[in-house]
């Protein structure tokens, strides 16, 4: 048949050229330009919405601190941005090859599959990385007002502060990375993106609720007026320098009749106190009469001690915080490739 | 030259020996075919030859000394795994330029001349092929890379019989003009018959044939003669398999070179390629490595 027709001699482009790095641009492009144009588009049209409320707020020229409720609910949808590429970027990139079996091919072309890895892995978290601080950005420019200077939500609570540029890709990137491993690792793009969503939110909840706060010392202040965005770790009461118990606390107050209720109850208690200067025109509490309950303990001697991170650490907390996650994530993308040259057909 | 060379190379996966104690050398040149059952470590083998694979045990050496897996074994082996799998939403002409792209050399031109005479059309997506245009796909892609050594895994296992005679055609070709050495594994051995000309046989992880198809033919004959006698020759004879049918017995025998009279009241037949398979796969245990396993090693050291 035909085949034994064909001329076998090698034709002019059979001479051997040079294997540079960017010869893969063109395939991880090629092989994953869909994924990538739809991180682009969702992350676009998102930034589109976030600037037109943002143009809004500005041209209003007042900043609606009331927001609060609407803000939550979208960064709460905005925190799932990492997750979701890494789910849908990070996780297929390996897992893919081999659930399909492509990797046998892939593999034993003349390239070498840990280039191969290399030059598949970095483009793509480059992209991604790129995509998720242009988002910060534009996050930051819109909500920032609302944020910075509020004096009931502080910027580093964790609601807010990993969608600014720096934490947004740090942990876009991080996701990309434990998406990559998890691909390796399972070999399966299902239960690798659902691995993938399982991790990153494991790690962004410990982070969220154990690490941040350690990123530097935490002031304290005996102060019951706390600066605006303090973001609080905890509050206890002390006398001469030693804790009391919230009991004796009430003991004390109750001769006033005043109460603290719990625990959760104490940031109110300054709050209260506060307001009756800003707010004076709302009726003062009625039973003891003009005594202001914080005064009162004052004057026993009793303090309460506030341990909080000031608003202005917003930003070394940023980079702080970018910089392990990109440590991690190349220590992951390194893993992913070692798993390849490992990984046995 | 050898294009493959193992000693005592073994793998394993989880508590399962793949292969083991795996010694033999394919000498350049050749079209040389992988045959055994299913499971008897011809897929593992090949894996290990082109790197996809690290030994578990032993070592592995390809194109004369070659780490397999190095640049330089990558660069000069093609290898079409089982099944032919490539990139489904790639399009032919996408896949072309990918391993294009992905290799030092790739003649473009032939693979374009190839697939315009197969009727492969190039805007076609990889995926939609039939199974003998995916497989005669890659095959191209491999050929196209000019390699010295084709390693194709099962490569007819999912072809039809036109597809298959048109694919061991162009792996002939190749071989013919070229000068590329072919290592190829199946279980079809009646399709073997026309294209090898070296034989390793593989059963239960172990290789227990290997040699140039000539000579294991020369070497190895039938008798036929009274099954009553038959136990009396056993004992004398390299009598690989003995099948009885009636008062004849059938003994397979290795010659060894020899040059012993029939005994009377006896007929010798040569032997066929599928008769000498079939006849040591039934007896697994029976040779496990034969003489010709051996000389090949002698002919290697130099």
């Amino acid at each position: 048949m035909t085949a034994l027709t064909l001329p076998a001699q090698p034709g002019h482009e059979a001479s051997p050229r040079p294997m540079p790095w960017r010869r893969m641009a063109w395939i991880t492009w090629r092989q994953h330009r869909l994924a990538v144009a739809g991180v682009v588009a969702v992350l676009g049209a998102v930034s589109v919405y976030l600037y037109i409320t943002g143009e809004q707020l500005r041209h209003q020229g007042f900043i609606s601190y009331g927001a609060g409720p609407v803000l939550s609910i979208t960064a709460v949808l905005f925190q799932a941005i990492p997750p979701l590429i890494g789910a849908f970027v990070g996780a297929p990139v390996l897992a893919r090859e081999l659930e399909t079996g492509t990797f046998r091919f892939t593999w034993t072309q003349g390239f070498g599959r840990a280039r191969w890895t290399v030059a598949t892995l970095a483009p793509l978290a480059l992209a991604v990385t790129i995509a998720a601080a242009a988002f910060g950005l534009v996050f930051s420019w819109s909500y920032g007002p609302q944020i910075i200077g509020n004096p009931v939500l502080s910027p580093l609570a964790a609601t807010t502060f990993d969608l600014h540029e720096v934490t947004l890709a740090g942990w876009t990137l991080v996701a990309f990375a434990i998406g990559s491993v998890a691909g390796i690792a399972i070999r399966r793009v299902v239960p690798a993106m659902f691995a993938t969503l399982v991790a990153w939110s494991g790690l962004a909840v410990l982070t969220g609720a154990f690490l941040r706060r350690h990123y530097q010392a935490p002031l304290v202040t005996s102060n019951f007026t706390l600066p605006d965005g303090a973001w609080i770790e905890s509050q206890r009461w002390a006398q001469d320098g030693h804790p009391v118990s919230l009991s004796a606390v009430d003991q004390v107050l109750q001769k006033i009749g005043a109460t603290v209720a719990a625990p959760g109850h104490l940031g109110q208690l300054p709050a209260a106190g506060s307001q009756s200067a800003a707010g004076s025109q709302s009726a003062p509490a009625p039973g003891p009469g003009s005594v202001n309950p914080a005064q009162y303990l004052l004057h026993h001697g009793i303090t309460q001690l506030t341990t909080y991170q000031p608003a202005s650490r917003l930003w070394p907390f940023q980079w702080i915080e970018g910089g392990w996650l990109l440590a991690l994530s190349l220590l992951l993308m390194a893993a992913a490739v070692w798993l390849v040259l490992r990984r046995a057909a | 030259m050898n294009v493959i060379e193992a000693a005592g190379l073994g793998k394993r996966y989880g508590s399962t020996w793949a292969l083991r104690e795996c010694t033999l050398a394919i000498p350049d040149g050749h079209v040389a075919a992988l045959v055994g059952p299913n499971g008897a470590g011809k897929t593992t083998l090949l894996n290990l030859a082109v790197g996809l694979a690290t030994p578990t045990a032993g070592t592995v050496s390809v194109l004369g000394g070659t780490r397999p897996g190095s640049p330089a074994a990558l660069d000069g082996i093609a290898f079409v795994a089982q099944d032919a799998p490539l990139h489904a939403n790639l399009s032919v002409a996408d896949t072309l330029h990918l391993t294009r792209n992905l290799n030092r050399r790739f003649d473009r031109g032939y693979a374009r001349a190839r697939l315009d005479e197969l009727g492969i059309p190039l805007t076609r997506k990889a995926g939609k092929l039939s199974g003998g245009q995916q497989a005669q796909l890659a095959l191209t892609l491999a050929l196209g890379r000019r390699p010295r050594l084709l390693v194709l895994d099962e490569p007819m296992a999912s072809l039809d019989p036109l597809a298959r005679h048109d694919f061991m055609a162009t792996a002939m070709t190749a071989m013919a003009d070229d000068g590329v050495s072919v290592v190829l594994s199946s279980h079809v051995l009646t399709e073997l018959e026309r294209v090898a000309d070296y034989l390793v046989l593989m059963s239960r992880g172990s290789v227990q044939v290997a040699g140039e198809v000539d000579d294991l033919l020369a070497s190895h004959r039938v008798l036929t003669g009274p099954a009553a006698e038959a136990g009396r020759y056993a004992e004398r004879l390299a009598v690989v398999h003995a099948r009885r049918g009636g008062a004849q017995a059938h003994l397979l025998i290795r010659t060894n070179g020899s040059t012993d009279p029939v005994p009377p009241g006896w007929e010798a037949h040569p032997v066929s390629l599928e008769e000498l398979a079939l006849a040591y796969l039934r007896e697994p245990g029976a040779a496990s490595l034969p003489g010709p396993v051996r000389a090949e090693r002698t002919e290697v050291s130099p």
